[in-house]
């Protein structure tokens, strides 16, 4: 009872605030709408059972992923207004498309409740109820997976790498700090010991 | 009772909105990269749906894979757009092509 209670909450709440998000004027309401998308999917994957995931896509989505679409609309001077036009436009043949594509989706559900076509069992990794859902993927990903994990990581480096690349730029007429060239520095090259005579001064 | 249908349903009403939003704001691609990261949720929430369905751990292993390209992508877009929007002073994607590439 509970449990469909939960369901066709966090449901109904993906799906709006999936509508929002589209339809929003501001973008930056498109972002907080999303935000809330997120953390309702995550609570429909609680309800499934994975709670790693979940926490994942609130930790990375609303953590980051959703504070750099905020940075980045609130740093940019935007016209928003002048990007809406032609949305009149696009509504008819978008709204057509997606009934379309949404027909499609559903005939092919019907067809899965029908009776899905056996393409060979999928116990690659059975669940074992007894073991916790964190600890079943942490044992997963660094035994069998491990290939895959590093490559996820090496995706995320070269993305880092990326991102930093393209936004730096050179800032001409400042004068930074040249490190190289103060660790090169040695004090037989900077300092010299002097016994001057008194009232001679010092040559330099 | 919630069976995977449920989830199903979800999931492609959620991805066809994230097409739709595409198709909508074809000037303004902060908000295409907001729907793609809905469409990319979608995905996520079905793989979970059926790796509880099937009891088998492997779609969320894969859901995580898709968390992380995800979060790269959305890295690489947004400074795509920052650079973007530095040499043009605007982010209208449907005048990119002056390259005429």
């Amino acid at each position: 009872m509970i449990q469909t209670f939960a369901f066709y909450l966090f449901a109904t709440i993906v799906l709006l605030s999936g509508a929002f998000t589209i339809f929003a004027k501001n973008p930056v309401h498109s972002v907080l709408w999303l935000i809330l998308a997120f953390f309702n999917a995550a609570g429909l994957m609680v309800l499934a059972g994975a709670e790693f995931i979940a926490m994942l896509l609130v930790i990375v989505y609303v953590g980051a992923v959703a504070v750099l679409f905020l940075f980045v609309v609130m740093m940019l001077d935007i016209d928003f207004a002048e990007l809406r036009a032609g949305f009149a436009r696009y509504l008819f043949f978008g709204i057509v498309l997606a009934v379309f594509l949404a027909i499609e989706l559903v005939l092919g559900l019907e067809a899965f409740r029908a009776g899905a076509i056996k393409l060979g069992t999928a116990t690659s990794a059975p669940v074992d109820a007894a073991v916790p859902n964190l600890e079943a993927i942490g044992a997963l990903l660094y035994t069998k997976y491990v290939f895959l994990f590093e490559a996820a990581g090496l995706i995320l480096l070269v993305a880092m790498i990326g991102a930093i690349v393209l936004t730096h730029r050179k800032r001409s007429g400042t004068r930074p700090q040249n490190v190289a060239k103060q660790v090169r520095r040695r004090p037989q090259d900077a300092v010299r010991n002097l016994t001057p005579e008194i009232g001679q001064g010092v040559d330099l | 009772m919630i069976g995977i249908e449920h989830y199903l349903v979800v999931s492609s009403i959620l991805f066809v909105m994230g097409v739709l939003g595409i198709f909508l704001n074809r000037k303004n691609v902060i908000i295409i990269l907001m729907a793609i990261e809905l469409i990319l949720l979608a995905v996520n929430i079905n793989l979970v749906a059926f790796s509880s369905a099937l009891q088998d751990l492997t779609g969320q292993i894969f859901a995580m894979f898709v968390l992380t390209v995800a979060a790269g992508e959305a890295a690489i877009g947004l400074a795509i757009l920052v650079i973007y929007f530095r040499g043009r002073g605007t982010i209208a994607v449907d005048d990119v092509n002056r390259m005429k590439g």
